[in-house]
């Protein structure tokens, strides 16, 4: 079926001006009240040769003549009122070009604008859910547009592709948005995911944003295909589930880098993050932690004599990552068994990890596990990767790093410090790549941001942060008005790789058994972690 | 008499002044009216009337004060009839060809003969030239001696009442004097006021 022969929404009125720079005027007819329209609605365009899709960015009231502002018509009189709205009285909407419809209807960037006076409708479900495309072994359904009873559907490979950002400040719905992009993740499997999971709200039941009713997370759904590593198994014993692993971090595995990140968190002074790197010189970097912290007053006094150290430094330094990291219980300092080769190993069979935090849910607990398992798991996925274009075997499968209050690892000054900025800039190269989940994204660097592919966003309205979800975005300006009418909760502007074009969601419904009964009914079969062939071909030709 | 009622006795390109057959039976302010000949339907707004001395060099003069009416002033002094006349002035809006289906809304090639018979449009023809609105645009940049927009608002009145739905006419041309007259809030202000469907009689 051709697209002309689709019904067609309710004529809006007709295109007057623009630049596909700036995006489209559209002046409204004067039966269509401007109090219907909305930013974020999509509209269709119908040009001479094709059809556009856009989305209203801004309504405006204009006056055909300024004098009418001055001694304004009498509206009260109905026949002057019918006459003068839409002709002397006018609202005109700018609107994004998005798309544009080819032929067979398959959306295609927008190159151009369409020509003047081009009619503009309202886009039908039709329209919508063509864009979209249904949900399928791709695509994961996560919301609806705004008053639209359509699926939108993001496409998991393309997500998974580049990193992606949950973003929104703190109660619009990130964590609610992040378990659902995990469900889709665990579901479509597209690549396999490591979830930080400071506030154990993944693995096991997590809380509803609407009544704070608990709701099931991923091992309650997917059961075998997702595991639960704890760092604190008695907590995670206590919310009813049992830990398939319990994390531990020996003290050999804490570099000089990771003291660095933790500046902030601990109340290092430049001073002693500079120490910490000479010590790791002194002693060698996978003994330093363990043989300073085992120094006493005197030796410290002999050793700063020795190596050119202030004492005072080194005092204060020994007594912060004694009080504050030494009394973590996880960090020990002999460990049977590696954490990272356990994580690896479920990773490659096709599991998806979610590590909890339990009651270490501080920042320094969660910066330096992150940060020293995911630059071990890194190291051992950019080997695998080179190994297998060598020896031209398989990849390993993509991973999906998921990590909470991304700006702390990656604001500009230590994204160069950590694995997660590595990650970020280098893409795909190495299958790794990030799902970062954030309050404050003008917190993380430029370089950072600018790689980040697909962005989620709720509600945000601090003006640095609109402009960093937007920044690099094409006409991503034209959204700031969308992005700041975002309601509180469950509501959500979706850019970049994963769809289409922008849209503005209200986002799926999670917590009820009907919810949970329809993400299982469309789960592919596999319950054992493992792929089909067919699914692995899909993967390496996406 | 096949319903005449004046003839033309001066005329120009854009207008032209019609006599009266009888004192007082001008044709109303707006009214559309047709001058016939071999050639055209010339068809003008009527925009001003007048009546007048005969002799401009005499003016009547006051006479009814012992007069129970002016009926009864006329009655007692029949020759006032032949000492004064009614004039209408028209302002032409278009013209159909003899032979031709549809009316022009622009100017005849010329103007109509002087002593052409003038004739007052059916309400069938009213409503075939304001079927469209296109003659609204020269009408508003009549000259200043017609009453202009006081023409205009007649004129559509009088239409409104020969469409099946005067509502929507009268809604139709606001619109269009919205956009014609943009850059005039005031004048369009006034001119709306007087368009209103229950605005009172033409």
């Amino acid at each position: 079926m051709s697209e002309r022969d689709l019904p067609t929404g309710r004529r809006l009125g007709q295109v007057v001006s623009g630049a596909l720079s700036k995006g489209l005027t559209v002046r409204l007819e004067g039966g269509v009240s401007v109090e219907e329209m909305a930013v974020g609605r999509y509209v269709v365009i119908h040009g001479q040769r094709r059809t556009f899709f856009g989305m209203i960015t801004d309504v405006r009231l204009e006056l055909a003549h300024p004098h009418l502002g001055v001694a304004p018509p009498d509206l009260s009189d109905p026949f002057i009122a019918a006459v003068v709205q839409g002709t002397s009285l006018y609202a005109t909407l700018e609107v994004l070009p998005l798309l544009v419809l080819s032929e067979t209807g398959a959306p295609q960037p927008v190159k151009t604008v369409p020509s003047h006076f081009a009619p503009v409708a309202e886009a039908t479900e039709g329209d919508v859910q063509r864009v979209f495309g249904p949900e399928d072994i791709h695509h994961f359904y996560i919301g609806q547009p705004l008053d639209m009873n359509v699926r939108v559907c993001l496409n998991l490979p393309r997500l998974v592709e580049r990193s992606s950002g949950v973003f929104g400040k703190s109660g619009t719905g990130k964590t609610f948005l992040t378990r659902l992009l995990l469900i889709g993740l665990v579901q479509k499997s597209p690549a396999v995911t490591l979830v930080f999971d400071m506030h154990n709200e993944y693995g096991w039941a997590g809380t509803s944003e609407d009544h704070g009713r608990p709701v099931k997370g991923l091992k309650q759904l997917f059961g075998a295909r997702v595991a639960i590593f704890s760092l604190d198994p008695s907590s995670t014993r206590a919310r009813g589930a049992s830990p398939d692993y319990t994390v531990e971090i020996g003290y050999h595995e804490i570099t000089a880098d990771d003291i660095d990140l933790l500046q902030d968190a601990l109340g290092l002074s430049p001073a002693a993050v500079e120490t910490v790197r000479r010590l790791a010189r002194h002693y060698g970097d996978d003994r330093w932690f363990e043989a300073f912290l085992a120094t006493t007053p005197e030796e410290r006094a002999d050793l700063a004599k020795s190596q050119g150290l202030n004492p005072g430094t080194l005092d204060v330094l020994h007594r912060k990552l004694e009080n504050r990291l030494q009394r973590l219980p996880f960090l020990k300092p002999r460990v049977t068994e590696s954490a990272v080769q356990r994580i690896l190993e479920y990773l490659l069979k096709g599991i998806h990890v979610v590590l909890e935090f339990g009651r270490h849910h501080s920042l320094d607990a969660y910066l330096l596990v992150a940060n020293i398992l995911t630059r071990r798991i890194h190291e051992r996925y950019v080997d695998l990767t080179e190994r297998a274009m060598g020896e031209r075997n398989a990849e390993p499968r993509p991973l999906v790093i998921v990590i909470e209050e991304a700006h702390k690892f990656l604001n500009p000054r230590v994204a160069d410090l950590t694995t997660f900025g590595t990650i970020a800039r280098e893409m795909r190269k190495y299958n790794v790549t990030l799902l970062v989940v954030d309050q404050r994204p003008s917190s993380i660097a430029d370089e950072v941001m600018s790689q980040i592919g697909t962005r989620i966003t709720c509600l945000l309205d601090d003006e640095k942060d609109i402009t960093a979800v937007l920044a690099g975005i094409p006409n991503g300006q034209a959204l700031r008005n969308v992005l700041a009418r975002l309601e509180t909760k469950r509501q959500a502007l979706i850019l970049g790789h994963a769809v289409p074009m922008p849209v503005v969601i209200r986002t799926r419904e999670y917590g009820s058994e009907q919810s949970y009964r329809e993400i299982m009914a469309a789960t592919p079969g596999q319950r054992d972690g493992r792929h089909s062939l067919e699914f692995l071909q899909r993967l390496a030709d996406p | 008499m096949d319903g005449r009622i004046g003839e033309v006795i001066e005329a120009t390109t854009t207008e032209f002044i019609a006599e009266s057959y009888v004192l007082h039976q001008a044709p109303s302010l707006g009214a559309l009216v047709r001058v016939s000949d071999r050639e055209y339907d010339i068809y003008a707004l009527t925009g001003l009337v007048s009546t007048t001395s005969i002799d401009p060099g005499r003016r009547p003069v006051a006479r009814g004060q012992s007069e129970s009416s002016p009926e009864a002033l006329y009655a007692h002094n029949p020759e006032l009839a032949s000492l004064l006349r009614t004039e209408f002035h028209c302002l032409i809006v278009g013209h159909r060809p003899v032979g031709a289906p549809a009316i022009r809304h622009y100017l005849p090639p010329r103007p109509p003969q002087i002593h052409g018979f003038v004739y007052p449009c059916t309400p069938e023809e009213l409503r075939a030239f304001t079927s469209r609105l296109d003659f609204l645009p020269a009408l508003l940049e009549a000259p200043p001696r017609f009453p202009v927009d006081e023409l205009v608002a007649a004129c559509l009145r009088q239409a409104s009442r020969v469409h099946p739905d005067p509502l929507a006419f009268c809604l139709a041309a606001g619109r269009r004097l919205a956009l014609l007259l943009t850059d005039q809030p005031a004048r369009l202000t006034a001119l709306l006021a007087r368009l209103k469907p229950e605005g009172g009689e033409p």
